[in-house]
């Protein structure tokens, strides 16, 4: 131990001797491991935002929507085919195993009005199972009954951001709210779920029974789309086959033809959204490889450099008694300690970028600890395996030519 | 007690390129605890060949070398490093110091590599005792090219004696150095020697070795010549009269 702490001593003083040289040498393991933290810090904070966005879909949320509809070339988006039928929702409620909550979904954008205030949000019609599936608690007041949609009942549910714009700070439960003129009651107060991966609010939001919606709103006899959640999310994959095989036999769609519908996970979602950010991250940390490589390379080339230059030196040295692996822990020990300091620098660095950029551009960097044990183990490896071909060339010098080099 | 030195025909032939060269052919010799050494010849006699094989840096191709009793003729580069370590002191023509190194530390050089491992206070004292023993206490702290030749050979001599050696092998000890300091290192070997060590010394100049007890002529790989010096100089009446001649020629005042 007091040997270890001989040597390394040894060694930074040989580093300490040409300070710029040193310096130059690291800085492809700084530029490197920074590169590799704040690749990771950066993916890290994306994947997570993501993950919480999606989190806020529900739990084992399984979503079917209509697909899209052409007529004369024209080619409306997703959802707008009027093909997803309520008697569709009903029959994978009741049908398919391991669903347990079911959803429909019409929604539109209409004008809503509470007194003299007034406000443009969204209008969702939803069933009473909604909250259960997004696992989205109320703050205040009750929800949807079974009762509400079988009777077409006006009661409303609304979101935080309707109700501060329509009520202000005065709690909103049992007030009356028009719908394109249509009277609801207030019947409860969703508690804020923040915005979602598209950067949407979703506290803009008033739900309200489907069956009501459908009928005395919008006038429309299908769906947008179904969304459902499986007891389990080990379930998931074979609930989704269901679901498209019941489908496709409700809407008679011949062997070989196309879907007329959509059928999504939460799972997809998340990798679609987190797909960017991963070929971001897999482009920096390529970069970060090669900047890797080539500082170890550095490191090998600078290291066979002090070799020569200190022939003589390690030819005293075995003169006076060091044995072969003495020469090469010396040297070895050096290159560790050469890339180990490149390596810590380079952690401060990638952790003071990552910060920066969470500070100065609001992302949502975060460095795991395991990225920085990451950075201080490969540091130390490429100090050993770019360091160990000098060392050993060191080791194997003969003293006497050693001792006669000038 | 055994002989610090007992080689039987000892042989040393190089396999560079074609034709191997024959360094050192039949060497026998016995060098006793207390004698002092001259070992002379001229370049390519193979007295260098023979230095190296008594330094324990190269291994004879043939014949036996016993160093303090201990056959080290067919050992691996590991256990002669520790021979080299616990038994031999080197001091070569060029100091061999590390640069950037303060002449306390380059004599604690051997210690680092000693087994069993010395304690730390055990090889800062060392150290010290034997920069004492040349006359160089005041110097610990001052770094090689801070000293002058003279004072580099002493610390080379302190870190040689550092570990306690049976034998002290210099090569050239004095080729650096002008005829003054020569004398006075000259004179280190001899106190040393008066007080047990045993000293085999490489040198080409007469004037040199006639400071040693013993001398050995060396010519096409044999030992030509063996016999004791008998108008032996010492170095205190050398000093003297080497300064009565400086005065003499107004070199000094």
């Amino acid at each position: 131990m007091k040997r270890l702490l001989s040597i390394i001593l040894v060694a930074m003083r040989a580093l300490r001797r040409n300070v710029l040289r040193t310096l130059l040498t690291m800085l492809g393991i700084i530029i490197g491991v920074a590169a590799t933290i704040g690749t990771i810090s950066i993916g890290t904070g994306a994947r997570m935002q993501v993950e919480q966005q999606i989190a806020t879909l529900g739990q084992n949320v399984i979503m079917v929507m209509a697909g899209n509809m052409s007529r004369g070339g024209m080619f409306s988006g997703m959802g707008g085919a009027p093909t997803l039928t309520l008697e569709d929702a009903l029959a994978l409620r009741n049908e398919v195993e391991g669903v347990v909550y079911m959803s429909p979904e019409v929604r539109s954008s209409v004008q809503i009005v509470a007194g003299n205030l007034n406000w443009n949000t969204t209008v969702m019609g939803v069933s009473h199972e909604y909250l259960d599936l997004r696992s989205w608690p109320l703050a205040e007041g009750e929800f949807i009954t079974d009762d509400d949609v079988r009777a077409n009942a006006r009661t409303a549910i609304l979101g935080q951001t309707t109700a501060k714009k329509l009520f202000e700070d005065s709690s909103p439960i049992g007030a009356v709210i028009r719908i394109k003129g249509v009277p609801f009651k207030v019947a409860g107060l969703l508690v804020s779920k923040g915005s979602n991966m598209m950067g949407n609010d979703q506290d803009d939001i008033v739900l309200v029974p489907y069956s009501t919606a459908m009928k005395r709103l919008f006038g429309q006899n299908f769906l947008r789309s179904v969304n459902l959640g499986a007891g389990d999310s080990s379930q998931i994959k074979e609930v989704t086959n269901q679901i498209s095989e019941l489908l496709r036999q409700r809407h008679r769609i011949l062997p070989g033809r196309d879907d007329d519908f959509m059928v999504r996970t939460q799972e997809e979602i998340a990798e679609f959204a987190t797909s960017t950010a991963k070929t971001m991250t897999a482009l920096l940390g390529a970069i970060a490889c090669v900047s890797l490589l080539v500082g170890g390379i550095g490191i090998m080339n600078i290291m066979l450099v002090s070799v020569t230059e200190r022939t003589r030196e390690i030819g005293i040295r075995l003169a006076v008694g060091a044995r072969r692996r003495d020469i090469l822990r010396q040297f070895l020990t050096e290159a560790v300690v050469l890339s180990l300091a490149g390596g810590l620098i380079g952690i401060a660095v990638g952790v003071g970028l990552s910060m920066a950029l969470a500070a100065q551009f609001n992302w949502p960097t975060f460095t795991p600890t395991w990225a920085i044990v990451l950075g201080f183990l490969f540091s130390a490896a490429i100090g050993v395996f770019f360091g160990y071909y000098p060392a050993r060339k060191a080791a194997q010098l003969d003293p006497i030519e050693a001792l006669r080099y000038e | 007690m055994p002989p610090v030195i007992e080689i039987t025909d000892l042989h040393r032939i190089y396999q560079t390129g074609g034709t191997p060269v024959h360094a050192v052919r039949g060497i026998s010799l016995r060098i006793e605890q207390g004698e002092f050494v001259a070992v002379m010849g001229a370049s390519g006699s193979g007295k260098s060949t023979l230095m190296n094989m008594l330094g324990c840096l190269d291994r004879p191709t043939r014949g036996t070398y016993r160093i303090d009793g201990t056959d080290v003729s067919s050992l691996e580069s590991d256990a002669l490093a520790a021979i080299r370590n616990r038994k031999i002191g080197f001091v070569f023509q060029g100091f061999n110091l590390l640069s950037r190194t303060t002449a306390l530390e380059n004599v604690e050089l051997p210690m680092l590599y000693a087994h069993p491992s010395l304690s730390y206070r055990e090889v800062r004292a060392r150290a010290e005792r034997c920069l004492g023993q040349v006359g160089l206490s005041d110097r610990a702290d001052h770094v090689p090219n801070q000293l002058s030749g003279g004072q580099q050979q002493r610390v080379a001599i302190a870190r040689a004696l550092v570990l306690g050696p049976a034998l002290l092998l210099a090569d050239e000890p004095t080729g650096n150095l002008d005829t003054r300091t020569s004398i006075e290192i000259m004179g280190v070997f001899q106190q040393l020697n008066d007080a047990g060590m045993t000293v085999v010394m490489v040198t080409h100049e007469l004037d040199v070795a006639r400071y040693a007890r013993r001398t050995i002529v060396m010519r096409d790989g044999r030992i030509r010549r063996d016999e004791p010096v008998t108008d032996r100089a010492l170095a205190g009446p050398e000093i003297e009269r080497l300064a009565a001649e400086e005065q003499a020629a107004d070199l000094v005042a």
